[in-house]
């Protein structure tokens, strides 16, 4: 059972997120952050993995963190949270403190590439915690260097666009895929734009007793090349011609929680980004239509699995 | 003994009296990955757990680097951890060691030590530990297995003391002293909780006090944070004493950062670590029954090195002679070596020092080979400005 | 500071950044026109610092020791309420 989103008056007035903090002006991880932050119980503790967010947000000895933290490596959010739910069991199994929500954020690449065994291991042992990857699609922090969600066709600095090849030649990896396939109770996409269906998500996911996860799509003004003040724009745009369609997998369950009846052209979004100007250029017209091509039977297997699974599986108690 | 016990003596495995010492200790978070030859460490902490005789969260983790990093996480909320690994683990979770260490969490480690690949083996030598030397860990290496409980035991004391609050290592070899069973005289629980209480650390994941924990430094403070970490090492050969004195007030056992045979009269003396000691030790009572006049020094703590007390017991030998149980390619001679050299020279001593490297890869140590490597420090025979690989083919 | 005077192990209090200020990072600076604003939130809600206090009833300010200029609040501002002028 989870406290439904009423509206952004009844959000807390207190900021779980300082301002102070040396992210880019208009980031979009920062908006996940807090999105995530307000919806969330006010003892939730964070453990985060190294990032853009991280050497931003704590760079001593200023802390942008209202809530406890802690960072400790790039590879291992996922392995630390698990030793914190599991020393708050113990604690509190001993009669000395409480156990406390778990918030875990962690970029696309300590969560896809170099995180990725210890956020499997860690929910398939079944550790309570909320796994938040906050998605700006490469290693932003280190330069912009492609990552496994690192969509099909952009450029990053180890993607170069040249005569021989142009930006990144395989598809963005199906975190939320692999994810389900560790048979977790709770999973789902959320993009800043549309914060109630985000912030319901976060509240769903923190009422199960077991892993969760939030991928959560958060545009960098940097690293794809767009004005600042267009942030969540290209947030709602990503959402609105299907690229980012939102939905849940509760208990295997899939379900999309924002239909998108009427998208709009895929070009739309991608027009807007510094990242995917060449290839509206002739010589990459191929590469464009299997971008296309891919966001179109994304949408339609998503559908096709909501059928389906909603027939296949009786609702787990939870 | 100087308070009544309950005397019970089990023949144990070095593995298994880890795991009996945890048990004991009242650990609360156990995180481990299972490597040869520490499993049985694992294994019997998980007969524990199903028997309902281990009160803590065992966490099977798929990594030796999770198993540090959910250290990390429990000790951040205040909960008292441990783990255990060997060779090629440990060299998986190096990165971490150097974290937990810069984030002074009172961690406790078993390392069953095992060469390391490549080529691999499973036997023991002491590269895998050597190789971390410089993580800012405490490292001690047991020579039996009741040393082993005994450390497990003393370890927490030492490391969640305030004035360290520094993680720290027993090691012992791999198969030698793990998988041997040997006698072992266990303590009661309600000491051993006396003895190390429950402190709870002044930095904790607390909703009530919002922490940040691992910010990034930058050149203006990096150095300092060290420093920070350098004195808590150097404080730390003080709060051994301590340590140990308390623990020899309910236990009637005491093993000191040294033990000396005969280093007050013979001329030549080995340094020696790890389970070979006792066996040197052996086959020096033999020579000097038979007229000879030798000694060992065994050296038990490693970092923070006692240089102070390695030198004094070196004052009265002719020749010194190091025993080291690992490789530094390329360097004058190996770690053990190095820092005896450095102990002389920094109590303005000159001594001839013969430097062996022997038992790489698990080859057994003999005493039959202790009474030949002492013949040669005898004679003075020189190896150069390098070691003497002892036992090597060819 | 001397290493005896730091916090051990680089452990700080949290929200210890809001004594920063970052209004040297703009070139625009938002302006509230009140006469516009419907107390909706959402320029609050989308701002990444946040540099938009709450007060009662809804309203809003803008916090200029923490705002960078960004411009998301004047572009998803739903009644157009908030302009981006240039820094004086």
């Amino acid at each position: 059972m989870y406290e439904p989103i009423k509206g952004l008056k009844e959000l807390p007035t207190e900021e779980p997120l300082a301002p102070g903090h040396r992210l880019c002006p208009g980031c979009g991880a920062s908006i996940v952050v807090r999105e995530v932050m307000l919806a969330a119980p006010k003892d939730a503790i964070v453990a985060e993995a190294t990032g853009c967010l991280e050497v931003s947000t704590a760079l001593y000895p200023y802390s942008a963190w209202n809530r406890p933290w802690i960072h400790s490596a790039f590879e291992n959010a996922a392995a630390v949270a698990s030793g914190i739910d599991s020393g708050f069991k113990a604690l509190a199994r001993r009669g000395e403190g409480k156990e406390h929500p778990i918030i875990v954020f962690g970029g696309d690449g300590g969560t896809y590439d170099i995180g990725f065994q210890a956020l499997s291991g860690a929910i398939e042992r079944g550790h309570r915690f909320l796994y938040v990857c906050y998605d700006n699609e490469a290693y932003m922090n280190t330069g912009i260097q492609r990552s496994g969600g690192t969509p099909r066709g952009a450029w990053t600095t180890t993607t170069q666009v040249g005569s021989a090849r142009a930006g990144k030649q395989e598809a963005k990896k199906d975190l939320v895929s692999i994810v389900v396939g560790h048979h977790i109770p709770y999973a789902a996409t959320a993009s800043i734009s549309h914060w109630r269906d985000l912030m319901t998500k976060v509240r769903k996911a923190l009422s199960k007793d077991g892993p969760s996860f939030l991928h959560v799509l958060a545009p960098c003004t940097r690293g794809w090349r767009f004005d600042s003040a267009k942030t969540i724009r290209m947030a709602r745009l990503a959402v609105e011609t299907r690229l980012f369609p939102l939905y849940e997998v509760e208990d295997g369950v899939y379900k999309i929680t924002f239909p998108v009846a009427s998208p709009k052209p895929v070009d739309e979004y991608l027009k807007l980004q510094g990242r995917y100007s060449h290839l509206f250029q002739p010589q990459n017209a191929a590469e464009l239509d299997t971008v296309k091509r891919e966001v179109d039977e994304n949408y339609r297997r998503l559908e096709k699995l909501s059928q389906l699974t909603s027939q296949l599986y009786a609702p787990a108690v939870h | 003994m100087t308070q009544a016990q309950t005397v019970r003596v089990s023949a144990l495995q070095g593995d298994e009296a880890v795991a009996e010492a945890v048990r004991q200790c009242d650990v609360d978070v156990v995180a481990a990955y299972p490597i040869t030859p520490q499993t049985i460490i694992v294994e019997k902490l998980a007969e524990f757990v199903a028997d309902g005789r281990f009160r803590g969260e065992f966490v099977p983790v798929e990594s030796e680097h999770s198993a540090l990093s959910a250290c990390v996480g429990a000790a951040a909320t205040g909960a008292r951890v441990f783990t255990a690994t060997s060779s090629q683990g440990l060299a998986y979770m190096h990165e971490m060691l150097y974290n937990v260490s810069g984030m002074r969490l009172p961690i406790v480690m078993a390392v069953a030590n095992r060469a390391l690949s490549a080529p691999l083996v499973l036997n023991a030598d002491h590269g895998d530990m050597m190789g971390s030397r410089d993580s800012g860990w405490i490292q001690l290496y047991a020579e039996n297995v009741e040393e082993i409980y005994d450390r497990t035991i003393q370890l927490f004391r030492l490391s969640e003391d305030p004035r360290v609050m520094l993680p720290s290592a027993i090691n012992f070899e791999g198969f030698i002293l793990s998988h041997d069973k040997e006698r072992v005289r266990l303590l009661d629980e309600e000491p051993i909780h006396r003895f190390l209480g429950r402190p709870r650390p002044k930095h904790r994941l607390d909703p009530d006090e919002p922490l940040t924990f691992g910010a990034i430094a930058t050149p203006d403070t990096y150095y300092e944070f060290r420093m920070q970490q350098i004195e808590a090492m150097n404080v730390a050969l003080g709060v051994f004493d301590e340590v140990e004195e308390e623990f020899e007030r309910f236990s009637g056992r005491r093993y000191g950062a040294v033990d000396a045979y005969n280093t007050d009269k013979a001329e030549q003396v080995m340094v020696i670590n790890g389970s070979a000691a006792g066996t040197m030790r052996a086959a020096a009572r033999a020579m000097n029954a038979a007229g000879e006049n030798v000694g060992v020094l065994a050296l038990k703590l490693y970092r923070p090195f006692p240089a102070e007390q390695v030198a004094s017991h070196l004052a009265h030998a002719k020749t010194v002679i190091t025993m080291d149980r690992s490789l530094s390619p390329g360097a004058p001679s190996g770690p053990i070596s190095e820092d005896v050299k450095s102990a002389l020279q920094g109590a303005g001593m000159s001594r001839p020092v013969m430097s062996v490297v022997y038992g790489i890869g698990g080859r057994d140590l003999l005493t039959d080979d202790g009474r030949k490597i002492f013949a040669m420090a005898k004679e003075g025979k020189s190896f150069g400005p390098g070691s003497l690989m002892y036992g090597v083919k060819g | 500071m001397s290493w005896k005077e730091l916090e051990q192990a680089a452990v700080v209090k949290g929200g210890t950044s809001a004594s920063y200020q970052v209004s040297g990072w703009r070139v625009n600076r938002p302006v509230i026109n009140e006469a516009k604003c419907t107390n909706c939130l959402i320029c609050w809600i989308y701002c990444p610092e946040p540099a938009i206090v709450r007060h009662e009833g809804g309203k809003v300010t803008i916090d200029y020791d923490h705002c960078k200029g960004c411009g998301i609040c004047e572009t998803e501002c739903p009644p157009k309420a908030i302009t981006m002028v240039r820094e004086p």
